[in-house]
């Protein structure tokens, strides 16, 4: 019962009738409508930072000082604050470098009362991301499909390292190549041994194979 | 003895082709265009043998009478839109479009071999109509352009049978995923050089490889982000000519086959003298490419995000001739050290912002650039990018290399001033105009006042180009400039408190350059008419901004845009709504 998007829905009774949602209006549904103030808001919700006029650079008015408005403004917005002023700095494509992809993932451990989280975009292999899985999760050893021979010491417990991929499937690590898996993981967890002893592959990920 | 005997050689009895066989030598656009001034009959010569066409403005003058100026065209360079578009300043649909001119040129049967341009909108139908219009054309290159797909990248392939360069550089393209590279037939074998680093999406790998095989002169190749670490591996084997490499992705797993396979391929091409790409990169990768380090003159590793400072420098280590480094901020001033020990013909230096907008944390600042020109005296181009400026520093640096040509300096805070003195920098730009004589380029941050355009009237006789923001107390500071600087033909200025009486004090100077820009600053709308009304030889434009939606007329209205530049052919026709030709 809500109405389209744009309209912040306003209280709505005990009956749950949303009386906005039904009243008559002009104009297509969904279209933007003019409010009383007389400014025409547009389809989507916007926060009020985006409502607030940031009309940085424009007011013309020198201060004391002979800086202008967008002087002071250029002062106000630039150092450590993330305030933009417009075309500044003067560098083209910035989207385009510098910006660091950083994929951040829950990692979730059987039997750990908290999740981690890792960034996959630090490493550029499964072994690494493994390697440093089992360094943040120090008591368990993480079955290493590449060393079959590898037996945790400890306690005796390996976790299979599982993830949940795009299409919400759990997934075995280490099938698909390694820049593949970054792009379609979403979080990661590490699966007690017994659980998936049904589940545990017979020969080892593609991965494993190389040399 | 013989002197007396000797006639004076009258060159006006040569035959024109002779004439036209010394012209040939003569290859300066400023210099083909002084002969055409000598008297008629070179006029005519110089006219019909003119192959290569400069237009720094698409505006100046019109497609037709530039093919009946030069009927001979055959390679045309274009540019469209303001500098300041590149910084988003200019709304989208300005101008610039490409479309009339292939259809001029093609109407007139022009033999166009070689087209570049820069901030020009490109569309589909004008690539395809390109492609269509003209033989024997050899050579497209495009930068910062944008309003094509990858559609029209495909109609090029297809239908440019001697194509031998196609050059992308950070052109906005929309992917539509057609397979665009495999539209070079297979009796395309004459590809130079081919670019596509800007394009975001995927390419045909098999098409690359089969392409790259069949290009024996192949020089250039510049990769996108799509081709992975093994093709690239397997395309160095088929071209070990290569003298310029871009490299896609350059991830991989450093034990294995792939890995030693692409460093066998690399000390093999020992041609490559250029650099780049590494738009996603693994550390530990790079040791594969020292060995041909050692002859590298460009290395460009400003899209390299993954590399850390210490990552640089060890790479840096191994580049003793490099002339050109482009490189993110990230290197720090240590590292920035590391290249002025070890880089010592640098003549050219751009280093980038990483985090443009967090202008407390970029890691380079003076320290770097007085650390570089001590160590590089052959320095005369800078781009930097910093986090602050001391007037000490530029003092020294001026004190270092009085060779710069190109000198723009980026502080992150537009207005900061000297951090140790709290000074304004005045003194430090003084100092570089000074000592630079040669100084054509000139872009400004950091707090100023009138005094450093004073400085810059009086020094910078062979200024060309100066780009101000967030400076200057008066009209005074852009007068100095406007009379001192005889050579100027590109002013930009933003949120600068230039006015009115600035902008009238001679009109006449703009008909001397290519373009003025002015925005966020004090000129008001009845002064832009009144230059309009004064100077037909000017387009004076008033650009609104995407918020408005109607001009205001009031006359005492503060401009937001103004962009005029002299023309010979009046008011352009395709303006769109937001632009108003006074």
């Amino acid at each position: 019962m809500s109405s389209e998007n744009g309209k912040r829905l306003p209280e709505t009774d005990a009956a749950g009738l949303n009386f906005e949602a039904t009243e008559l209006t002009l104009g297509l549904p969904g279209k933007s409508r003019v409010t009383s103030d007389g400014g025409a808001k547009l389809g989507s919700k916007r926060g009020f930072s985006e409502t607030v006029d940031l009309s940085l650079g424009d007011k013309k008015d020198t201060n004391k000082l002979g800086q202008t408005q967008s002087q002071i403004d250029a002062r106000e917005a630039a150092p450590g604050s993330k305030a933009q002023v417009v075309g500044w700095p003067p560098v083209r494509g910035y989207a385009k470098r510098g910006k660091k992809s950083c994929k951040y993932v829950k990692v979730a451990v059987d039997g750990a009362p908290y999740l981690r989280k890792v960034d996959l975009e630090m490493y550029n292999t499964y072994q690494q991301l493994l390697a440093s899985l089992e360094d943040m999760f120090s008591c368990f050893t993480i079955r290493n499909f590449l060393n079959e021979k590898k037996m945790d010491q400890v306690n005796g417990i390996e976790y299979v390292p599982t993830y949940e991929d795009k299409d919400g499937d759990w997934m075995l690590v280490g099938d698909v190549p390694w820049q593949m898996f970054v792009e379609s993981c979403k979080r990661i967890r590490l699966m007690k041994n017994t659980e998936t002893v049904e589940l545990a592959p017979r020969t080892p990920p593609k991965w494993s194979r190389r040399s | 003895m013989f002197w007396g005997s000797r006639k004076t050689i009258d060159m006006n009895y040569f035959p024109d082709e002779v004439l036209e066989h010394v012209f040939d030598f003569i290859t300066s656009h400023k210099d083909r265009n002084s002969v055409s001034l000598v008297c008629k009959s070179w006029y005519k010569i110089e006219k019909y043998s003119r192959q290569r066409v400069f237009l720094g403005n698409c505006y100046s003058i019109s497609p037709e009478r530039l093919i009946a100026r030069f009927p001979g065209l055959k390679s045309l360079t274009l540019k469209g839109k303001p500098h300041f578009a590149d910084f988003n300043l200019v709304p989208d649909d300005w101008g610039g479009f490409l479309y009339p001119w292939i259809k001029a040129m093609a109407k007139s049967r022009i033999g166009l071999e070689e087209l570049r341009l820069k901030r020009m909108v490109v569309s589909d139908e004008s690539l395809e109509l390109l492609s269509e219009s003209f033989p024997n054309f050899k050579s497209l290159v495009l930068v910062s352009c944008e309003g094509f797909t990858t559609d029209g990248l495909a109609a090029i392939a297809a239908n440019c049978r001697f194509l031998r360069e196609l050059d992308l550089q950070e052109n906005e393209v929309e992917d539509h995923r057609g397979h665009w590279l495999s539209c070079f037939p297979e009796s395309c074998t004459s590809l130079v050089s081919l670019n596509f680093a800007c394009l975001k999406g995927e390419i045909n790998l098999a098409s690359l490889e089969r392409l790259v095989a069949r290009s024996p002169n192949l020089k250039s190749l510049r990769l996108n982000r799509a081709v992975p670490f093994d093709t690239l591996q397997r395309l160095l084997i088929r071209a070990p000519q290569l003298v310029d490499l871009g490299t896609g992705s350059y991830v991989h797993d450093p034990s294995s086959e792939a890995y030693n396979k692409l460093k066998a391929a690399i000390q093999n091409c020992n041609s490559i003298r250029s650099l780049s790409g590494f738009l996603e990169v693994a550390p530990c990768c790079m040791s594969a490419i020292y060995p041909i380090c050692e002859n590298l003159t460009f290395l460009n590793l400003s899209y390299a995000a993954g590399l850390q400072s210490n990552e640089l420098t060890k790479l840096i280590h191994h580049c003793r001739k490099l002339q050109r480094l482009w490189i993110l901020d990230c290197i720090g001033d240590k590292g920035l050290g590391v290249v002025a020990s070890t880089c010592k013909e640098l003549q050219e230096l751009r280093v980038f912002p990483s985090d443009p907008f967090d202008a407390g944390n970029a890691a380079v600042t003076e320290e770097g650039l007085v650390l570089i020109s001590a160590g590089c005296p052959k320095l005369n181009s800078l781009l930097y990018f910093c986090q602050q400026m001391t007037n000490a520093a530029l003092i020294t640096v001026a004190k270092n290399c009085t060779n710069f040509i190109r000198f723009r300096l980026c502080i992150l805070d537009p207005i900061k001033p000297d951090p140790v003195t709290n000074q304004p920098l005045d003194e430090g730009f003084g100092a570089i105009v000074r000592s630079c004589k040669g100084l054509k380029r000139l872009s400004l941050s950091g707090l100023l006042t009138d005094q450093v355009f004073y400085y810059i009237g009086m020094y910078a006789k062979k200024l060309e180009m100066l780009s101000i923001a967030f400076a200057g107390n008066s009209d005074k500071g852009m007068l100095y400039v406007l009379n001192g600087c005889k050579k100027l033909r590109k002013l930009e200025i933003r949120d600068c408190p230039f006015g009115d009486t600035a902008l009238l004090e001679d009109m006449g100077k703009y008909e001397t350059m290519r373009s003025l820009w002015m925005s966020t600053c004090e000129v008001t709308l009845g002064a832009c008419k009144v230059l309009a009304k004064k100077m037909p030889s000017l387009n004076v434009e008033i650009i609104n901004g995407s918020e408005q939606t109607e001009f205001n007329l009031d006359d005492r209205q503060k401009v937001d845009k103004m962009y005029l530049y002299r023309t010979l052919v009046g008011h352009r026709k395709d303006a769109p709504e937001f632009v108003w030709l006074l």
